[in-house]
């Protein structure tokens, strides 16, 4: 199985991640508590929203990948190395050094490019269109903010509703723990699990998971141990109802509003660390991070270049701003005592 | 009182003992030492010259006290951490309590300003943006908090460095000299940038402070006795919105002392931050783990001091 | 004579999806010098929200869109917002439902009821404390000297509203609204408290406007009872009169369920169904829904005001047509 090569992997993912989605919205349109909150949450912030599922497509585009269908003479292209749509999309676009937006030549010299004004966004000082390398930091953002919430949302969950629910010993161990954790500050524990585990994706993912799972774990103790005491629950107990099945049916689908809220409001905050790991070299490869870090020097060259750090810096921007406005409208919608109202 | 405040020491030593074995789990188990010895000598080294390094900086004892009670390296690395014995840098084996208390200064001389001038600037205007909520002056001003909250810190400080310094040269990008009336002119950019930064995040939280407060009764009350709007937001609002404000003070003292990461390394100010980048350059376990332990440390300290200070602060708690 | 307040035509409106709901509709009454007026109700009837309206104190994002509160012949929606501000705990002061919370967590009683007297008039702290002190003495408030410089968490329920009755009346108010004084108290501390109250009233002939739902309150205090039901008065008598003969369905039907006037083993009468929420309120009579008594009318169109006796406003179909035959 880990034969397989990565970007076999990530059109598997892909396609889990779209029918997942495509499932997801199925089973929250016949609830209607979700309808109701989705369609406030179109109403209040439609432009966000629209940003944000462009940058997801613009994602999506650059995760499915395959070999071969090249043409020849490809500038900076392996013969049998996977492309995604993306890539197909600028397959030729590369050039030989740093050109401006829209030129016609090159930036240092003036020697005639192979796409006069076909380059939005200028090219870098390896010749690659910069809008190019923008959309491809999509990916690898929206792989940042999903993956490590895929793995401390569910950490949270166990260690949180664990402590909450069944209370004793577990909980004086997972609030001790909390404790621990939260104690350190977070940078530092951060850049010390990377140094530890070494550079890469999935490391990073990880130490960001590892630093951040705290929060949501408190509040999700706080809200089991409010939910326990409900009246149906406790009949539940009474009855005799397995405890699984009590978290299971209960517990974990009242938290849910939670972990959505919890989910949006966090992804702007992890990518913009990883921006910040990234300037201390041991970022995500790919990430506009990256684009920034390598580009910071270009701004005392005379002439100077600024499409690199511009381009990187807006979408970055742009992405963060969409993120933390739908992030504050979800939290309005999603708000318990809305709800509660509904219910 | 006095039982309340050793028992919240009691459990911050708990979790300074809880800090430290995580941090041996994380720096001595997911990293062999053979590993760190290798990093600071070149993949290349010899056999010998890795024993050698390893003797000599004390991680060549087993790791738990079941392989041997007298000498390992889980009681020796408590037994340091506990009495500020922190030893050598791995990367230029020099001494690192040394090199923490020169950098104690420079970095406090950035960090303390910075908090006082973001105070000053964030809760005037946030005051402001609070007296005069749902209005559109409301919504303008957190509209553009979170604008500035999603731009950045990288792209603030270059933004900040190309602008000023090349730009309008205003003052110089980096460096840092110890002389009391030069040192203004080398923080000036750094402490802009980081007011700059700061101030959407800041002016939130304190809006949301304020509103809060606002909206309690017995600012209905004081309404109902004849305050005026100015009045009611001076003396009634902020007085209790100071409890929620000063938590959030004491809790940053701590992180006074480590420095701003970022600020000092873009702008060449010798203090803890800049330390701690050049250990993550040179892969500097030694340093780092020590920086994490002090950090801690003050962090659990600050949290402590901040549950005593709201006993003094907070009427209410003192009954406990 | 007219009256010290006179309210007309009171309404105050909250936006919603379904456009501005009135949750005070129309209300109008009149409030005599030295007479204890209680307002009743159940939560949601508006009551509270009536008198807030009446000192421009309606929570944003309602306000008031309609009538007029004349204090002594003043409008007092007319006035500026500096003007309102001498009124506002100076010639009408307001005590409110939980001691708990409506007082300043952080600073002393004694600066609060200081700062009380001292936004309506120039007196020095001095004086103004020593006069806090008097007042605490008078409310009933034991070693007043100390208690001047506790904190309200120090205090219990009982103190605590003590202190909000003595900052209301520091400043020698003519009116005196009092929204459910004693709801959020011990039965014993209630009684106590209602006690000082009628004492205190008696003694200043201050005006209250009491608001309550508990009618064993009203017939301890009040002279005259307005009954209000979903954002509109139904029935105005005299508290004699109201207990002894109500005229309006829902009165009747409040007064038929209170426990100690049924006989033991009885059931409990109560009024079926629920009141409705302002988004649902009929087109009519708003009680129409649970009256025992409607008929064509009621649903359709809202009764006029009927006088069927001196003193004596009622709100009812019913009760207008019984009138009308009776007149002829």
């Amino acid at each position: 199985m880990m034969g397989l090569e990565p970007h076999i992997w990530s059109n598997v993912m892909t396609v889990l991640l779209v029918s997942g989605a495509i499932f997801v919205t199925r089973v929250v349109r016949g609830q209607r508590l979700w309808r109701e909150a989705a369609q406030a949450l179109w109403q209040r912030r439609r432009f966000a929203l629209v940003v944000v599922a462009v940058y997801v497509l613009i994602g999506l585009a650059d995760s499915v990948a395959w070999k071969g269908g090249v043409p020849e003479g490809a500038m900076g292209v392996l013969p049998n190395a996977p492309l995604s749509l993306l890539d197909r999309a600028f397959l030729d676009s590369r050039e030989a050094s740093y050109s401006a937006p829209f030129a016609d030549v090159e930036f240092y010299g003036g020697a005639p490019l192979r796409n006069p004004g076909k380059h939005p966004f200028g090219t870098d000082i390896l010749g690659r269109d910069v809008l190019y390398l923008a959309l491809k930091g999509a990916r690898v953002a929206l792989l940042i903010g999903g993956l490590t919430s895929l793995i401390a949302i569910p950490l949270a969950l166990l260690f949180g509703v664990g402590a909450g629910y069944f209370g004793g010993r577990f909980d004086d161990f997972v609030f001790f723990l909390i404790s621990t954790l939260a104690s350190m500050p977070s940078l530092l524990l951060l850049i010390a699990l990377i140094m530890v585990m070494g550079r890469g994706t999935v490391s990073v993912c990880v130490a960001l998971a590892v630093t951040g799972w705290v929060g949501f774990c408190r509040l999700s103790r706080a809200e089991t141990l409010k939910l326990r005491e409900l009246d149906y629950v406790q009949a539940a107990r009474a009855l005799g109802v397995s405890e699984t099945r009590i978290i299971f049916r209960h517990i974990l689908p009242n938290l849910a509003h939670l972990i959505v809220i919890t989910f949006v409001l966090t992804f702007s905050g992890l990518v913009l660390s990883e921006a910040v790991l990234s300037w201390l070299g041991i970022g995500v490869d790919g990430s506009w991070g990256q684009m920034i870090d390598g580009a910071r020097d270009e701004l005392s060259r005379e002439p100077i270049v600024w499409w690199n750090i511009g381009a990187a810096g807006t979408v970055l921007f742009v992405l963060i701003l969409a993120v933390n406005a739908v992030g504050d409208a979800v939290r309005d919608v999603l708000d318990p005592r809305t709800l509660r109202g509904q219910q | 009182m006095g039982a309340y405040v050793l028992r919240r020491l009691a459990y911050g030593a708990g979790v300074v003992l809880g800090v430290l074995f995580l941090l041996f789990l994380l720096f001595f188990t997911v990293t062999a030492p053979e590993d760190i010895a290798r990093k600071a000598l070149g993949d290349k080294a010899p056999p010998e010259a890795v024993e050698i390094w390893l003797t000599n900086h004390g991680y060549d004892r087993p790791l738990w006290p079941w392989q041997d009670w007298d000498e390992n390296l889980l009681f020796d690395h408590y037994r340091r951490m506990l009495t500020f014995d922190f030893g050598l840098s791995d990367a230029d084996d020099s001494p690192i309590i040394d090199r923490i208390k020169a950098g104690m200064g420079p970095s406090l001389s950035l960090t303390v300003p910075l908090l006082v001038l973001g105070m000053l600037a964030a809760i005037p205007l946030s005051l402001l943006v609070a007296f005069f909520r749902e209005t559109y002056i409301d919504r303008m001003g957190v509209f553009l908090c979170v604008l500035a909250m999603s731009v950045s810190t990288l792209l603030y400080i270059i933004g900040a460095q190309f602008l000023i310094g090349k730009v309008l040269r205003w003052y110089p990008i980096s460096g840092f000299d110890a002389n009391l009336l030069l040192l203004p002119r080398f923080l000036a950019l750094p402490l802009l940038v980081g007011v700059i930064s700061g101030i959407g995040g800041d002016v939130r939280f304190y809006r949301t402070v304020f509103l809060e407060e606002s909206g309690r009764d017995f600012v209905r009350t004081a309404r109902a006795k004849g305050a005026g709007e100015v009045r009611i937001m001076t003396h009634h609002v902020l007085r209790n919105a100071l409890i929620p404000i000063l938590t959030r003070v004491v809790l940053a003292i701590p992180f006074l002392f480590m420095g701003s990461l970022l600020l000092e390394a873009f702008f060449g100010i010798p203090g803890l931050g800049s330390m701690m980048f050049d250990a993550i350059q040179a892969n500097d376990f030694s340093t780092m783990r020590t920086m994490v332990y002090v950090g801690s440390l003050l962090f659990i300290f600050g949290q402590v001091a901040t549950d005593i200070s709201y006993g003094l602060v907070d009427p209410r708690v003192r009954v406990e | 004579m007219t009256a010290l307040l006179e309210v007309r035509d009171l309404c105050t409106a909250f936006p919603s999806g379904q456009g501005a709901l009135r949750v005070v509709d129309g209300v109008s009454f009149d409030l005599a010098r030295g007479e204890v007026l209680a307002l009743v109700g159940e939560s949601g009837s508006g009551k509270s929200m009536t008198a807030l309206s009446a000192l421009r104190l309606v929570p944003k994002p309602g306000r008031v869109v309609g009538g007029e509160v004349r204090l002594d012949g003043e409008n007092l929606m007319d006035l500026s917002v500096t003007e309102m501000r001498r009124i506002r705990g100076g010639r009408v002061g307001m005590i409110f439902q939980e001691p708990m919370t409506c007082l300043n967590p952080v600073v002393r009683v004694g600066a609060q009821v200081v700062e009380a007297i001292r936004l309506h008039e120039p007196v020095s702290k001095a004086e103004a404390r020593e006069r806090a002190r008097s007042l605490f003495a008078e409310v009933g408030i034991p070693d007043p000297e100390a208690r001047l410089d506790a904190h309200p968490h120090e205090l219990s329920g009982g103190l605590k509203q003590r202190v909000m009755i003595a900052m209301a009346l520091s400043t020698r108010p003519e009116i005196l609204i009092a929204d459910e004084p004693t709801t959020a108290l011990d039965v014993t501390v209630q009684a106590q408290i209602l006690s000082l109250l009628r004492d205190l009233q008696r003694e200043r002939n201050a005006a209250i406007l009491l608001i309550t739902h508990d009618l064993g309150i009203v017939n301890e205090l009040a002279d005259r009872v307005a009954v209000m039901y979903a954002g509109r008065l139904v029935e105005v008598a005299e508290r004699a009169a109201l207990l002894e003969d109500p005229r309006h369905p829902y009165t009747q039907g409040l007064l038929r369920s209170i426990p100690a006037l049924s006989a033991p083993g009885e059931a409990l009468p109560e009024i079926p169904g629920v009141v409705p929420s302002p988004d649902q309120w009929p087109r009519g009579c708003r009680f129409s829904t649970r009256c025992p008594r409607r008929f064509e009318p009621c649903a359709e169109t809202f009764p006029a005001e009927t006088t069927p006796a001196p003193g004596r406003r009622v709100w009812c179909h019913e009760v207008e047509t019984t009138e009308g035959e009776d007149a002829r």
